[in-house]
This record gives structure tokens, sequence and C-alpha cells, in this order.
């Protein structure tokens, strides 16, 4: 029998410290501080195009650029990529990003209809 | 009657392994396979081009042939064989004890073999697909038959072993190494394989949706690519390369690493450059994702568009020219020995060279125009993949082996087989440059006499049958060697896959090792005594459990594409249903796997 | 074998990231994210070169109505929230609380399904058939999708919730939960682009 095995099925007990409860309610309000934001965000862009007054010129840009805000919050703040030793996690979620925006691109313009 | 008992449990132990030197195993003898099957299709074809208006095979038969040839080469023996060296070697080279995810990967290999099986079942079952390996639409999508749709799923299935497979790469590569083997100490295989696996992450999801797309249009009547309700042709075009160009440096990337140690080992010198090799290695990986469309020059997305591949393309020349000059200068001074394995790696140099000058005119996109869609293309890229992927599989093969499977290759027949295989490789395609600047377009069953071409593609067969005659060379060799057995350190090696005993214990590392420079090994043996070092004291090893359910997911699958595929929804069902049952029983039941205690390991070591 | 022996083990600050196991499927897990990123980046790319093929079927702008999909967004994004509520009773070592935020994410889950679904029976009833047009087809690819994979979260916590609810946290379970987690914020990033990209630009 060896005492070093820790068994990986008991349920673990105590409770955080104190340091990592204050992390922990910090991290929390952050939350919701950011959800806040994001269903604030999201209105204004449904706003943006419910309201029928805002050109398309302006209009699209706009919207894109609120949901690439509310990406990076769910990422960073709800996925927690902002935490240390994430490094390798943010490498291949920008590069998958590069690769994603690529693609995106070329499907949108570069299929014969319009020649660049 | 015990004896029968033994022969079941070594089945059963080989179909439930989780263990990554049985599964690289098993990976080489399934793409050992593939790979002599698609050079069966590749010799028929040969034939059929022998003479002018031949008739050989029917022109359907060729142009089944011609598909199944690419699409088996690619995905079921090139990419496979390199998985099994991947396997086996990665975590070696790292000082682990396995892979990150040692049941994903077991299922990775199971999906893989289904999936090919699969495929080549189109052969019995109405036909194989036709269309090329890429599989243009529509030709692919209104006027082939059910050819396609085995090629839909079968590569579906396959495609999805392969991305497992690189996420497990790249978290053992990550997670899993020694202590002081940090990045810039890995070796050039460990780091090329990490690379192709980001490839392997990025490149197949556009794969995946191709294929879904083509399916539901073939099987339930979408219309992305019908022109007639607003689809688009293109689409799948750039679907197919995002995956297709990244997937030849999926495949040359982890060659590249076989020369970089190959080389090394057999020049006795430290790798020139090591940190330029790295740095080009990731260069490589990134640009590949940006060259795409040079293979759409003449599809007309515009002169702009093209320019713009065509430069991004021809800059990859660049980091490949460093690595050339890297390990031309690896040899330079050295102590080379010319064992089978090292020929094959210095004879990929030039011939890898030739290829990619023809790349670089291929690249040219104005030029391209002239060039595309004829034996020329057909000679680049047999130059890159076989002067480049092939040569390192087989050099890869004469090195590992003794590792792999504790005997040593006949070096005499090992060198006629490289020299025959070489020459009849320049026969083949050397010839077909010309050929194809003659016009004669790729593709075609058959050709008229009196246009120049005649003799050359009689000699272009010739070769061929060279090719032939070497590999089953290689077959004898694999045969007639097993007597000779070898140490486990049988080239004076330099990393840490050779400071293991041999048979590669279970284990691999009865203690896990600590690493104190790049090429550790070669450290010791120069600075030390030889001997790694511990980083551990010796202590009862955790081990997975095996396990069957991989085969039971995959086997899902499988059946449910004969489902999909003659639309009988309730075979389609059962299968998915088998494959989300054993997914759940795979969640639903802890498995912590077991220990090899102390004493059992320090009786196998010898030190007990 | 070791036997399990059943001593108490106190809470590390990541329960997710305590063991080897835990590490590697925490990173194994990002990256099938990052290669997801690729995957919902060909559809939305397919989409995007499709959407004015309608051929004689309705166009976007004779369908989407953004009532229906501002409620939607709005029911996702929330299960974001209780997603992440759930993670920090995991990281208090509150289990019940994990369960409860767990199978609220769940409950919201199959309330964005079920609008989703109605959604679609709107739309067919409209005229708009998977096979209609190219517009049609690559529409109900991409939301499709997306939709399959709520289903699939939905399946898999549910399958998590009941297997483990009465195990408390444990070093094995921890990175199950996390990981599903975060697949299930995933989904609403795929889904902030798609109210933009596909509705809120195709009204
Ligand atoms: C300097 C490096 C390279 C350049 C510039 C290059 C360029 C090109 C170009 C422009 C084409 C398109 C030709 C056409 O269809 O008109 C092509 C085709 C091809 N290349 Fe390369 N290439 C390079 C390296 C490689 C490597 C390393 C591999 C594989 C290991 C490879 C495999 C292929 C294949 C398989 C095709 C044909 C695909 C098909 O149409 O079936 N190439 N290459
Ligand atoms: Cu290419």
């Amino acid at each position: 029998m060896d005492p070093h095995v820790t068994d990986p099925s008991a349920p673990l007990k105590g409770k955080p410290s104190k340091k990592a409860e204050r992390q922990l309610a910090r991290e929390g309000k952050q939350q919701i501080i950011s959800f806040v934001f994001m269903i604030f965000l999201t209105s204004i862009a449904f706003l943006t195009v419910a309201s029928d007054t805002i050109p398309n010129r302006f209009a699209i840009p706009f919207i894109l650029i609120i949901a690439a805000v509310q990406v990076i919050m769910q990422l960073y703040y709800f996925m927690h990529l902002n935490e240390r030793g994430n490094g390798w996690t943010n490498i291949m979620l920008w590069t998958g990003f590069f690769v994603a925006a690529l693609t995106v691109a070329t499907l949108m313009l570069l299929i014969g209809v319009t020649k660049y | 009657m015990s004896n029968a008992q033994a022969q079941k449990s070594v089945l059963w132990d080989w179909l439930t392994t989780v263990d990554h030197k049985k599964i690289g195993i098993m990976y080489l003898v399934a793409g050992g396979f593939f790979f002599a099957l698609g050079g069966l299709e590749a010799i028929l074809m040969r034939i059929q081009l022998m003479f002018p208006n031949f008739d050989f095979v029917t022109a359907q038969t060729f142009n089944e042939l011609l598909t199944m040839h690419g699409t088996t080469m690619i995905f079921l023996a090139a990419m496979p064989l390199l998985f099994g060296f991947m396997n086996y070697i990665v975590p070696l080279q790292i000082g682990a004890r396995d892979v990150a995810f040692p049941f994903l990967n077991s299922l990775g290999f199971w999906l893989f073999l289904f999936g090919g099986v699969l495929l080549n079942l189109s052969w019995f079952l109405g036909g194989a697909p036709d269309a090329g390996w890429t599989a243009y639409v529509p030709l692919s999508s209104e006027y082939s038959g059910t050819g396609i749709d085995y090629y839909v799923l079968g590569l579906q299935i396959s495609g999805l072993g392969t991305l497992i497979a690189g996420i497990n790469f790249l978290v053992t590569i990550i997670n899993m190494r020694a202590p002081g083997m940090s990045m810039m100490r890995m070796p050039l295989f460990t780091w090329s394989s990490f690379v192709a696996s980001a490839l392997i992450l990025f490149a197949f999801p556009a794969l995946t949706v191709g294929l879904l797309l083509l399916m539901l249009e073939r099987l339930f009547g979408a219309t992305y690519f019908a022109v007639d309700v607003g689809g688009n042709v293109v689409i799948w075009q750039h679907l197919f390369w995002i995956f297709g160009h990244p997937e030849v440096y999926i495949l040359i990337l982890p060659a590249f690493g076989i020369f970089s140690e190959v080389l090394s080992t057999f020049s006795k010198k430290r790798l020139f450059g090591y940190s330029a090799m790295v740095f080009a290695t990731l260069i490589i990986g990134f640009l590949g994702f940006m060259v795409w469309a040079h293979h759409m020059f003449t599809v007309g997305i515009g002169p702009v568009a093209n320019a713009i591949f065509a430069v991004a393309t021809m800059a990859i020349a660049v980091p490949t020219g460093i690595k050339i000059f890297n390990w031309l200068f690896t040899m330079w001074g050295g102590r080379i020995q010319f064992t089978t394995a090292n020929l094959f790696a210095i004879a990929f140099i030039p011939s890898f060279v030739m290829g990619g000058v023809t790349g670089i005119m291929l690249a040219t996109s104005a030029a391209n125009y002239q060039f595309h869609d004829t034996y020329f293309v057909v000679a680049h890229f047999h130059y890159v993949i076989i002067g480049g992927v092939v040569f390192g599989l087989f050099s890869g093969a004469f090195y590992w082996w003794p590792r792999m499977f504790g005997y040593k290759l006949n070096e005499t027949l090992g060198k006629w087989f490289f020299w025959l295989f070489l020459f009849g490789f320049h026969l083949t395609f050397f010839v077909q440059h010309f050929i194809g600047l003659m016009g004669m377009p790729r593709r075609v069953a058959s050709y008229l006499p009196g246009q120049g071409i005649d003799e050359l593609n009689f000699v272009s067969t010739m070769g061929a049958f060279l090719m032939s005659v070497a590999f089953i060379l290689l077959v004898v060799n694999v045969i007639v060697s097993v007597k000779n057995k070898s140490e486990a350190d049988p080239w004076d090696g330099r990393t840490l896959e050779w400071a293991i005993p041999t048979p590669t214990p279970e284990y691999n590392f009865a203690q896990t090792p600590l690493v104190r420079e790049l090429d550790a090994l070669w450290y010791e043996k120069t600075h030390g005594n030889g001997k790694i070092k511990a980083a551990e004291p010796l202590d009862d090893i955790h081990m997975p459990n095996g396990s069957i359910l991989p085969i039971f997911m995959s086997l899902g699958l499988f059946l449910a594409s004969f489902g999909l595929i003659y639309q009988v929804h309730p075979v389609t069902i059962i299968g998915l249903a088998i494959t989300l049952g054993a997914m759940f029983i795979r969640s639903i039941k802890e498995d912590h796997g077991y220990h090899i205690h102390k004493e059992d390991i320090k009786k196998e070591e010898g030190v007990g | 074998m070791a036997e399990a022996v059943k001593h108490e083990q106190t809470l590390p600050s990541h329960p997710e990231k305590a063991t080897l196991e835990g590490k590697n499927k925490f990173l194994g897990f990002w990256f099938f994210l990052g290669g997801e990123t690729v995957l919902f980046a060909s559809l939305f790319g397919t989409y995007l070169g499709l959407r004015n093929g309608v051929a004689d079927g309705p166009t976007s702008q004779d369908l989407f109505h953004l009532d229906l999909v501002f409620i939607m967004t709005m029911i996702l994004l929330t299960s974001s929230l209780t997603s992440v509520f759930a993670m920090i009773n995991m990281k208090k070592g509150n289990f019940k609380g994990l369960i409860i935020w767990m199978w609220a994410t769940v409950f919201l889950g199959a309330c964005f399904l079920g609008f989703e679904i109605y959604e679609f029976i709107v739309y067919v009833d409209y005229g708009l058939g998977f096979t209609t047009s190219a517009f049609a087809s690559s529409f109900y690819t991409l939301v499709g999708t997306h939709g399959g994979h709520v289903l699939f979260g939905i399946l898999w916590i549910s399958t998590l919730l009941i297997r483990y609810r009465k195990a408390g946290i444990t070093l094995t379970n921890a990175p199950k939960f996390y990981v599903a987690s975060l697949y299930w914020h995933f989904i609403d990033v795929v889904w902030v682009f798609i109210f933009t990209v596909v509705y809120l630009m195709g009204v």
C-alpha cells in the first residue's frame, strides 16, 4: 500500500485560503460587471440595427467591433485566458483566429464573383 | 489449450492497447499495408499509360485508380506512417512515459483504420470514387456515383482520428517533457512533429466542413455548390485547399525532422544551426497557411489576389533554403557514415530541391496557366512527396527499426533497395516534367501516338517497375533480418530514445530522465558517464488501463456511414448510438489505471 | 493495484488543474476550441459567400425578426454567467452551488434550443426549406451546427451532473466540469458572431 497515492475520486474537503477567497470574490465581481457590460453592448448592437436610421456603412463595422469586444470579454474574463500560465492557450487560440479570419475573408471575397 | 488462451490474450492486448509504442507499430503496419495498396494502384495506372491508346484498364477504372491512389497515399499511407514514428519516438525523445491522452491516442488510430477500410470497401460496393483526390465540385457533387460517398465519409472518419492525434501530440509535447527538456532542447523530430500537429489542428477543420457540405449536398439535397439555385463551386476549392496546402506541410515537416536526426547522428556532429532550424520550421508552418490559392490560379479569383498568393508562396522557399543549407553544413566536416538511413537523407537533399524549384516555377501565377493540370505538376509534387516524405519514411524506418522492433535491417539489402528506388524514382518522374511541358494533361486515361511523348511515357513506366522491385526488396529485408538482434544503441545515438534498454520497456523510463543539454544522450556520453541522470528515485509507476471502447466508437461511425450512404436511417441511428453509448460509458466510468511495482521494475531493469 | 485509500484531501486553489490529467485535459480542450474556431469560420465564410444566392426562395430580409433573436441572445448570455457562477462555486469548494448553477445552465440551454427549433419551423413554413437555395442550405448548416453544439453541451453536462450528483468535488470531476463550462462559453462566443453576422447584418 503506497500512502503517497492520492485517491482521485475522494471528495475534496476544506475551504480555499482567505487570500484565494478574496481573489474569488474579486473575480466574481469582475464577471458580473462584464456580464452587465455585455448585455449593454448586445442591446446597443440590436438598437443600432433596429433603429433603421443609422446607415449600413457605419452600422456594420460598428456592430462587428462590438461583437469583437464581447468575445474578448468572454475569453478573458469568463474563460480566464487572462490568468497566468495561459501562454500556450493564447498562442493556439489566436492562431486559430488568424486562420479563421483568412478563411472568412477569402470565402466572402475570392469566389470568382468579383475579381480582385 | 493454455496456448490458445495466451494467443487470445495477445490479440486482445493489441485491440485494447493504449500504449503509444504498440499504437505506433499498428500505425506502421496499417500504413504500410495502404502504402502497398496505393503502390499497386499506381503501377496499374502506369501500365495503362505505357503505350499510347492502350487499353489495359477502362477509362472509368483509370479514374478510380487515380483517385484512390492519391487519397490512399496521402491520408492512409504517408500520414499514418509518420504518425507511427511520432507515436513511438516522440514520447521517448522527450523522456515521457506515455502520451498525454493514451485513450484518445488509441481512438485516433482506430478511427483512421475504420475510415480507411470504409473508403476501400467502395471498390466492391459500386465502384471507387472517381473525381480525383481533390474531389472538385460539381464533378463530385453531380456527376459521380456512390464512390464519392465512401470518399466523404471515409475521410471524415479518418480525419477525425487525425485531429485527435494532432491535439494529443501538442499536449504531450507541451506537458509531458522530462525535467530539463526545455522547448529549445527538444530534438528536431519532436519540434517538427509539434508544428505539424499544430497545422493539423487548424487545417483539418476546414476539410471537416468541406466534407460535411459535400455530404449534405449529395445525400440530403443541400445546394451550396448548385449554381442554378445560387450556389458557388469555388467554395469547395477554397475549403479543400485551406486544408490541402497545410496538409502537404503536415507531411513534409516530420520528414524534415527525421532528416535532421539522421544527418546529425551519421555525421557525428551536432545539428548545424539548431535554433535557425526550429525557427524555419515555425515560419514554414505559419506561411503554409497563407498560400493555398496557388492551387487555384486558373480559377479566376483575380490578378491581384493571384499575385499576393504567388509572392507568399515564393516566400516559403526562404525558410526551406535555410534548412537545406543547415543540413549541408551539418554534414560539412563531419565523419559521415553511409548507412542506408543516411543515404536516403543525403539523396533527399538534391531530390527535394528539384521539387522546390519546380514549385517556384508553378508559383509564378502567370506561367502557371501553362503548367497547371499538366504532368509538370505531377512531376513537381512527386519530387517533393517521394523525394521528401517517402525518403524520410524510409530513412526513419532504417534508423528507428532497431528501437521499434529490436532488430536491425540488413544493410546490404538496404543499399540495393536504396539505389534501385532512387534510380527508379528519378526515371519515373524526371521525364514527366517534359511530358507535361509538351502538353500532356494530368488525369487522362490515355493519349494519342505521335506527339513526342510515347517514349517518355514508356520510360516513366519502366521507372515505376524499378520502384516496385525496390519495394519488394524492402519487404524481403524486413523478413530476413529478423534474426539480426540489435543492441540498445546501435548507431551511437544522440537523443533520449537510445538511452533505454531494448526491447523498450512498457514504462519507457524506469526513472524519469534529467536532461542537461541538447542531444541529451550525446552530452552524457561526452561530459558524463554515458548514462542519463535520473530526475527521481525509483518508484512505482502509474500506467493507464487498456480499453476496447475506441474500437466500438469507431465501429459505430463505420456502421452509421453505411446507413447514410444507402439512406437506411435505422442503421445510421444504431451506428451513432453505438458511438455515443461508448462515449457515455467512457464518461461515467472512472478509470484510474494501475501501478507497476518498484520490485518488478528492478527485476526488469536487471538491477534488483 | 493500489487500493483506494479514503483519506481527506484538501481543496487546491485550481482543482481543475491540480493533477497532470487535469492539466492535460485543460490544455487539450483549449486547443480543440482553437480548431473549432476554424471549423466555424469555414461555415461562416460559406454562409457569407452564399447569402445572396436566394434563387426563388425567401431572403433573409423576408424572414429574420430581431425580437426573437434578442431573446435567444439574452438567454444564452445568461447561461454563460450561470456557468461562471458554477465554476466560482467549484473553486470555493461549494459542491451544491456547482450543481445548481450547472443545472441552471442546462435549463437555459434547453430554452435556447427550443426557441431555435421554433424559429426553424417558422422559416420552413414560410418557404425556406433546407434545399430551397444556397442561402437556405448555408444558413441552416451554420446555425444548425451551432444548435448541434448546444444540444451536445446539454447532453454532456447533464451526464456529468447525474453521474456526479453525490460525488462532491474531486480531482477527477473538477477538470470535467471545467472543460464542459469552457465548451459552453465557446458556444456563446460563436453565437455572438452568429447574431451579429447572420441576423443583424441580414435584416
Ligand atoms: C517551395 C515549396 C513549394 C512550392 C513553391 C510549391 C508550389 C506549388 C504550386 C504552385 C502548386 C500548384 C500547381 C498547379 O496545380 O498548377 C503545387 C502543387 C502541389 N504541391 Fe507544391 N509547392 C511546394 C512544396 C510542396 C511540398 C513540400 C509538397 C508536399 C510534401 C507539395 C505538394 C504538392 C501537391 C500534392 C500538389 C498538387 C496538388 C494537386 O493538384 O493534386 N508541394 N505546389
Ligand atoms: Cu500548395
